[in-house]
């Protein structure tokens, strides 16, 4: 890296920085060299940064007003909504801020998916942000509960039944999870203390995230490893900062449209009816960012097999440095893979949409079929595509494509094409 | 490496260390498990006396026990015929229905799902007694599940009939 022998100007920041390097911290920070390739689908790191950080910001404040009891909680959210100064801008800010933390943790995802980030030398990089979606999913999920309604009820039901699954010990884990014999208020208030406690194990796991980001540096859409710094590479700020900024406002607008316009479209009506243990809504669905899982869950006939498929659908995605052969990591220069990954998009968004329909006739069939053919990409397609795939031939550098003599015959046909 | 080395004072002294360590942070870490369990509070509402008297054949009523629903059904005879005449190798859980309802009138269970916990719907389903919303499990007139995702049938709790009217859950 290249701030190693960075000095500050100033007597004190030397004298400061020579205790504790923050200020060479900074340094590297704005110095990071950076694939001058990055296109818009990069941006989502910041963009899942600023996510965190609002999340929390929103959350400490609701916690400031949000009682974590069970006479109590329903009701104290409808005073945050009614009564708390800006207590509903809050409120719809931090409740849509879930979903569009989601929206932007899969566009990140799949960007990786598309121009195999997670290939060597960065699958610790992937694996950590296994681990922070893993703990978003949980994090999103407890923090539904909290306003214990019909779906926050049933919601911590079904999914805390999950590990009844479990052979012999599976109602002992559930009654430790309740603290009693159904959902109620223990269970509420741990939720609550635990709810607040992840985000910041995950802002830990965002900072060793970053870490190991910057050891190999970050991957680009052509996929090949730069030489840094070099022609190839511009410095982290102004340029990737400005560009992340610009994102991150175009990202924000549509966030504005949901918290202003539409604060309740991602929701559930039935969450606006006190959670009452006696009565399950008629069609309960999770949140949208958790549908597929859902419908994976589903769509096995066993209760057992149902929490392994669903569990083992999360968990192939951390092994997948290892599933996928290829050493071409990006899908331009990988013909098949493209095809299949586009099949594998939507594949995703069809588990999705089965996962909010009812679980019977034609929906269970396809919610069937989806299944399996998402474990069919990753454990069969992916090792045997590595290896058996004819991929065209990658650049050497990024600006060789652009001078012209790439070693891809297509790239250079189009260009005399267009001369 | 040498084979033959023979532990020494100090492996002994490590082995047992850590040993010891290890029991103490046990002991240590149990109170942090242990409090999330059932509390004695918990634990002590653990009955529900429930007046019956007023159910006609045919209806049933639902009460809340421990935080959960109990289905109390007054069955009609056509409703316990239909579960008595089962064979034993039609159910995935098989329990005859003498066993579950030991006064064949009255049908007492948790109204629990036990695939994943849902509340399931009376005189729903393809075998005309309970039908979960959740993940589309059917039980019959005895709550046996008998099509769906669920493993076991509906679960029948501790139960007692103090006099004519009135049904002691737990």
């Amino acid at each position: 890296m290249s701030d190693h022998n960075y000095v500050p100007s100033s007597k004190l920041g030397k004298w400061f920085n020579d205790r504790l390097p923050l200020l060479s911290l900074s340094a590297h920070l704005r110095e990071y060299p950076t694939p001058k390739n990055l296109n818009y689908w990069w941006t989502f790191g910041g963009i899942l940064t600023f996510c965190l950080v609002a999340q929390i910001i929103t959350g400490i404040v609701l916690a400031m007003h949000y009682v974590a009891h069970t006479d109590l909680a329903f009701a104290s959210v409808e005073h945050i909504m009614r009564d708390v100064n800006y207590g509903w801008l809050l409120r719809y800010f931090h409740a849509n801020g879930a979903s569009m933390f989601f929206l932007a943790v899969y566009i990140h995802i799949f960007r990786a998916l598309y121009y195999g980030s997670y290939k060597s030398p960065r699958e610790v990089i992937w694996i950590i942000g296994m681990i922070i979606y893993f703990l978003m999913m949980m994090t999103a999920f407890m923090g539904y509960v909290l306003p214990w309604g019909q779906m926050s009820f049933w919601a911590a039901t079904v999914i805390t039944n999950l590990f009844s699954a479990v052979p012999f010990v599976g109602e002992s884990i559930t009654n430790w999870l309740w603290g009693g014999f159904a959902v109620d208020n223990p269970t509420l208030t741990r939720f609550y203390a635990l709810h607040y406690l992840l985000p910041f194990l995950i802002f830990g796991l965002v900072i060793l995230h970053i870490w190991a980001l910057h050891v190999p540096g970050n991957n680009n859409p052509i996929g090949i490893e730069l030489k840094k710094p070099s022609k190839d590479t511009v410095p982290f700020h102004p340029y990737i900062v400005i560009k992340d900024l610009f994102a991150l406002l175009l990202f924000l607008i549509v966030f504005a449209f949901f918290v202003f316009y539409a604060p309740n479209i991602l929701g559930h009506a039935d969450n606006y009816i006190e959670a009452n243990p006696m009565v399950t809504p008629n069609h309960i669905v999770p949140e949208w960012y958790l549908l597929p899982f859902y419908a994976i869950l589903r769509s096995v006939p066993d209760k057992l097999f149902g929490v392994i498929a669903m569990f083992a659908s999360i968990f192939v995605l951390v092994i997948l440095p290892w599933l996928d052969t290829s050493k071409v990591k990006s899908a331009i220069f990988r013909p098949i893979y493209k095809q299949f990954y586009w099949i594998l998009v939507i594949d995703v968004l069809v588990l999705g949409y089965m996962g909010a329909m009812p679980a019977e006739g034609t929906y269970l069939l396809i919610a069937r079929a989806a299944t399996i053919y998402y474990f069919v990409h990753f454990l069969i397609i992916l090792p045997i595509l590595g290896k058996k795939e004819k991929t065209l031939p990658v650049p050497l550098s990024i600006t060789d494509p652009v001078l012209g003599g790439s070693p891809n015959p297509n790239v250079v046909k189009k260009k005399e094409i267009y001369n | 490496m040498s084979d033959q080395k023979k532990p020494k004072r100090r492996d002994f002294l490590f082995t047992t260390s850590y040993a010891i360590g290890a029991v103490g942070v046990g002991a240590a870490v149990w109170p942090l498990v242990d409090q999330m369990n059932p509390d004695k509070s918990v634990k002590a509402l653990a009955s529900t006396e429930v007046d019956v008297s007023s159910l006609e054949p045919g209806k049933s009523i639902t009460v809340l026990w421990r935080g959960k629903p109990v289905f109390i059904k007054r069955r009609t005879q056509e409703e316990i015929s239909e579960a008595r005449a089962v064979k034993m190798n039609d159910l995935k859980h098989p329990e005859k229905d003498e066993d579950r309802a030991k006064n064949p009138e009255w049908l007492v269970m948790l109204g629990v799902c036990t695939h994943l916990g849902c509340v399931p719907l009376g005189d729903k389903g393809d075998y005309n007694g309970w039908f979960c919303p959740c993940h589309g499990s059917h039980y019959d007139t005895s709550g046996r599940i008998r099509k769906g995702p669920a493993p076991t049938n509906l679960e029948i709790p501790e139960y007692k009939f103090i006099n004519n009217n009135t049904i002691k859950i737990g």
